[in-house]
């Protein structure tokens, strides 16, 4: 006797149709669209590879006896004639944080059905996003003339370079993935493409809960890897 | 059901908005203070802040209901374990560098601006 018969007490498939009738059951736990689901489920992912960078950057940086150059320094930018530390990188964390509140705004106007408002909202957001990963190209080009490469810097540690590129250059490309995916969702919905469809304008919620972990990713690397 | 998000009033979002800019200020006025526990402390706290509220209002987190908010927010703890781990270890391997081959001997420079 089975044991899916045990206990449902009905007649089930078994072996490889047992299998896929068991896993498409369609016993809904999560009161959500699937997309939503789907999108945190990824993101919980996404939350382990970039703790990963993160705690491999903790190791490193306590395991080496070499003095760690310190961020404050390194990332100053010359500005009236003054070295201002972190300069860039508070610009760039003010650039996202104005570009996630568009993106919060652009969710609220899009359960309003506002079009309009929400395709220029995310356009926006999508703008800001572009202008982050410019500036970010501008720092690494900075610190490449200066000599700091994934093996090496003049400054201290080797293991800077490596967990500076490592870690900005996988959010970065998060960023980059971010306008693109953005971009499109935005025109579509200034196209009507989401008027009749029964998630509606769900998707824009959906858009907006990457980008604010694309955020919340740069919170965690700014704290970490520029102030700590 | 969680709710739609059609009736979030948008006062909220813009008091987290400028929430959000003041607390990077604060942030960002640490890397002014003395290396030391309180700068440390100020760090961690007004990191945690933001992330708190960027996933608690703008990733609407805490309009969801307990199986969803369960299934995301619970295994990120785990990462509590790798850090414990991580820490003890290399705070191991830098004493037993520091043993068998000594005190760095690094010559540095300091970062030029132009």
């Amino acid at each position: 006797m089975s044991e899916a018969v045990m206990y449902s007490g009905a007649k089930e498939a078994l072996g490889k149709e047992g299998l896929i009738e068991d896993w498409s059951r369609d016993k809904q736990v999560f009161g959500v669209p699937w997309g939503k689901a789907m999108m945190w489920v990824f993101l919980l992912s996404d939350t382990f590879i970039f703790s990963c960078f993160l705690v491999g950057y903790m190791s490193v940086r306590m395991a080496t006896t070499d003095p760690w150059p310190n961020p404050s320094e390194v990332f100053a930018l010359e500005a009236f004639g003054y070295p201002v530390p972190l300069l860039l990188i508070a610009i760039m964390t003010f650039i996202l944080i104005t570009s996630s509140g568009t993106m919060a705004l652009a969710v609220n106007m899009g359960y309003r059905k506002n079009r309009k408002a929400t395709f220029w909202l995310m356009l926006a957001t999508a703008i800001l996003g572009a202008s982050f990963v410019g500036m970010q190209i501008f720092e690494w080009s900075k610190l490449i003339e200066e000599g700091v490469r994934p093996w090496g810097n003049p400054f201290g540690a080797a293991q800077f370079g490596s967990s500076f590129f490592m870690i900005t250059g996988f959010h970065g490309m998060h960023v980059t993935a971010g306008v693109i995916y953005l971009l499109v969702v935005a025109f579509r919905v200034k196209n009507g493409f989401y008027e009749n469809r029964p998630d509606g304008y769900k998707i824009v919620e959906i858009t907006g809960l990457y980008w604010h972990f694309v955020d919340l990713v740069w919170v965690f690397i700014f704290a970490f890897f520029y102030l700590w | 059901m969680s709710d739609d998000g059609t009736q979030h009033p948008l006062k909220i979002y813009y008091i987290m908005w400028i929430g959000l800019f003041v607390l990077s200020m604060f942030s960002y006025a640490t890397d002014f203070m003395a290396d030391g526990a309180l700068r440390t402390f100020l760090i961690l706290l007004f990191m945690f802040i933001k992330a708190g509220g960027i996933i608690w209002i703008f990733m609407h987190m805490g309009w969801e209901r307990w199986a969803l908010k369960i299934a995301i927010l619970g295994p990120p703890v785990a990462i509590l374990v790798l850090i414990g781990l991580m820490a003890l270890e290399s705070d191991y391997i830098e004493g037993s560098r520091i043993e068998n081959y000594g005190e760095s001997t690094m010559e540095v420079v300091s970062p030029e601006h132009h």
